[in-house]
């Protein structure tokens, strides 16, 4: 004969135990990150959502219209004829930028690993740039590369007729780049200076001990080790190298021509000056997916060349 | 309990605090606030504005405060549009010639008529036509054009001195005042001194639009008087060109790209600029003339620029802030702001009157610059869409800064640019 059992009754104290210490913990947890996770949400998620609501409509300022028009920003980036010259200059300036920065960067980090005397001046020197406002930044650096401006004044003392920097295709985006490279270059070396400070010294001297000449130590084991480093600083370069607007908005204003309208300062161009809020928003989209699709791509081929510890 | 009386003292303080947060300004002062857009920083411009708007709030109690905002005039435009974007729209702003067609024609701003022409004492019909041509549509008025400036030449006498060449007095009265004669004169300056001939000021090899002070002397306009084609490509308009690239390039009498000048720092012979400049002279540093622009091939010409105040239908108090305009514009301040900026009232374009408030300025300066400029004069060029158009004739400007510039090929180029925007 079965016997019934009655299903227990909940007891007071059983409802009590509900606020475990660990659900406390995860609670507390949660608080600390609320401020995190409130800024990223208000100043993040929701924008980028806005964003491409926007991207589906034409939003008149002035007239004080907004109408939703579906695919029709997309169908006008993928006709707009000045695109492509615009996507050319960006890769042009963050291929620039990216080589040139992160070379010199492990160039400077490696020359100031020494222990010379000076080299924690020097460091300071190179990193000094980092922490200037970038407007002032490139407002001194227009009044060098101008015509009869300090660096063509330098050049004329060595005999060299200058060119007009700033106004030529090729110089203006090369300009451009040097003054973004040495404004931002500290950074990436102070971060390879701590990576090549964390390279176990015994792998050198074991290397010497085996014969390995200075530039196999620096392939073999430098590289190699600090190849996390390299891969942390190329995906912010990259990121960053896409978002460049106010050097080329103080120094060429996009030009001469076009030369040097790259996406953001496009962007910029669309929404604010011309007042296709709508268009713009469509191209911010456009610059999202770029940043995600190539910070995906090194994400995905570090393995190839990233050396993992584990 | 002392965590209970704190918690209970910061609530209650929140609690006192949380309205103000959520108050606008307009609510936080005594009556409500009204806020102008401006772009000059100028402070004996700002104390003018900030007296008369004294008075104003002293005979109406209704109103608050009334702010000046001044807003940097290279993104003036834009960062206005970003703040009627944001909901922040100014309860009425200076708007730019070029952006005239813009606001006039996108219904953003409030017709002023009724508000204007009702106001006791006003003289509604005292406006000048041909200044408020560019603020109306379809009979209606929609900005107050309170500045309208003609451009002309400062010269420095003493540079063109010491470089032996003839006063513009001299060649006004011999006949001679024409762009080819200053041409020569500003290379000879250059040549001897090595100070700049002609600058054409805040041009920078970017803003276009002040070309007209010299392409108006060849009859050469960037489109056609209907706004619908590009004539960039016209004969006149390369013979401008030509000219300003020989001047250039080639006889070093306009300084060059990238080079660095000022006049009102007395290295410069001639400056093309607005009269209101004259407020940057130094007493004393040097001594100077202020001449008409000399004439072109085409003849005889002038060229004013414009900026109007309009009120925002999208504004908190567009009622009182057209009120405040007709404050603001009636007789007796639009002669106060004469001392600055040229009015559009007929009654007032005299050299008696603006002689008053301009003491820097001659009677015969005035005469021949200001009032025939003003009455004779034709507005830089402007048109719906101005900044995608003048963004594209920039770019493609670009390639005739250059010594060996293919002028026809960068001028038709530009057209083709420009040619499917005028259309549209």
């Amino acid at each position: 004969m079965a016997q019934d059992h009655p299903l227990p009754s909940i007891s007071p104290d059983v409802r009590r135990s509900w606020w475990t210490p660990a659900r406390r913990d995860h609670f507390i947890g949660y608080l600390f990150i609320l401020p995190q996770i409130t800024g990223l949400v208000v100043f993040v998620l929701v924008p980028l959502a806005l964003m491409a609501w926007y991207s589906l409509n034409e939003w008149n300022v002035l007239a004080g219209t907004f109408s939703f028009v579906g695919l029709g920003n997309y169908e006008k980036l993928a006709t707009d004829p000045a695109l492509p010259g615009v996507l050319w200059a960006s890769a042009c300036f963050s291929v620039g930028l990216v080589l040139f920065n992160l070379s010199l960067a492990l160039l400077l980090a490696v020359l100031l690993n020494q222990k010379l005397a000076g080299t924690v001046v020097f460091r300071t020197i190179f990193f000094s740039p980092v922490v200037v406002s970038l407007v002032a930044w490139a407002i001194v650096w227009r009044f060098l590369l101008q015509q009869d401006g300090g660096i063509n004044a330098v050049l004329r003392m060595l005999s060299i007729d200058g060119p007009n920097w700033l106004r030529g295709p090729n110089t203006a985006m090369v300009s451009v780049i040097v003054v973004q490279v040495v404004k931002n270059v500290g950074l990436n070396m102070v971060l390879f200076l701590a990576a090549l400070q964390n390279v176990p010294q015994e792998l050198y001297e074991a290397a010497r001990v085996d014969g390995a000449s200075r530039w196999t130590q620096f392939f073999r084991i430098t590289v190699p080790l600090i190849s996390p480093t390299v891969l942390l600083t190329s995906i912010i370069t990259v990121a960053g190298s896409l978002q460049v607007f106010a050097q080329i908005a103080v120094l060429t204003e996009g030009g001469p021509g076009t030369s040097t309208t790259v996406l953001v300062y496009y962007l910029y161009q669309q929404a604010f000056q011309f007042h296709f809020f709508g268009y713009g928003a469509s191209l911010a989209m456009l610059l999202l997916l770029i940043v995600g699709a190539l910070t995906y791509l090194q994400w995905s081929l570090r393995k190839a060349w990233v050396y993992d510890n584990d | 309990m002392k965590r209970t009386i704190t918690t209970t003292l910061c609530l209650t303080a929140l609690l006192a605090l949380a309205p103000t947060a959520f108050m606008t300004p307009a609510q936080a002062a005594d009556g409500l606030s009204l806020r102008m857009a401006v772009w000059t920083g100028n402070a004996k411009h700002l104390a003018l504005l900030n007296g008369i708007a004294d008075a104003y709030k002293a005979k109406h109690p209704e109103i608050g405060t009334i702010t000046f905002d001044t807003i940097p005039y290279d993104n003036y435009t834009t960062t206005l549009t970003t703040q009627i974007a944001g909901g922040n729209a100014p309860d009425l702003a200076w708007i730019l010639e070029s952006a005239a067609p813009d606001f006039v024609g996108s219904g953003a701003l409030l017709a002023l008529d009724d508000t204007l022409s009702s106001t006791a004492g006003y003289d509604f019909a005292d406006l000048s036509p041909s200044a408020t041509a560019l603020w109306r549509q379809d009979g209606k008025l929609f900005a107050y054009p309170f500045s309208t400036s003609p451009y002309a030449i400062f010269a420095n006498l003493d540079i063109i001195a010491a470089a032996g060449q003839k006063s513009p007095a001299d060649l006004i009265a011999a006949g001679s005042w024409n762009w080819q004669t200053v041409a020569t004169e500003a290379a000879a300056v250059h040549a001897k001194s090595g100070k700049n001939g002609v600058e054409i000021r805040d041009f920078d090899y970017k803003d276009w639009t002040l070309l007209t002070t010299v392409w108006d002397g060849w009859a050469a306009r960037p489109w056609s008087a209907d706004g619908k084609t590009c004539t960039l490509d016209s004969s006149d308009m390369a013979d401008a060109m030509a000219f300003l690239h020989k001047a250039i390039f080639k006889d070093g009498a306009i300084p060059g790209p990238g080079t660095s000048g000022d006049f009102f720092a007395g290295d410069t012979a001639f400056s093309i600029t607005q009269i209101s400049r004259a407020s940057l002279l130094k007493d004393g540093a040097f001594k100077w003339d202020l001449v008409p622009l000399p004439a072109g091939p085409k003849g005889s010409y002038s060229v004013i620029g414009q900026a109007g105040i309009g009120v925002f239908k999208n504004g908190k108090h567009p009622q009182d802030a057209a009120a405040f305009l007709a404050f603001l514009s009636s007789p007796e301040n639009s002669l106060k702001l004469a001392q600055f900026f040229p009015p559009p009232r007929l009654s007032q374009l005299n050299a008696e009157t603006l002689g008053k408030t301009n003491p820097l300025l001659s009677k015969s300066q005035l005469e021949e610059v200001v009032v025939k400029g003003i009455t004779t004069g034709k507005v830089s060029p402007s048109h719906t869409n101005n900044a995608q158009i003048a963004q594209q004739i920039r770019a493609s400007l670009d390639a005739a800064w250059t010594p060996d510039a293919d002028l026809p090929a960068v001028l038709s180029g530009a057209c083709a640019k420009i040619g499917p925007l005028l259309a549209h």
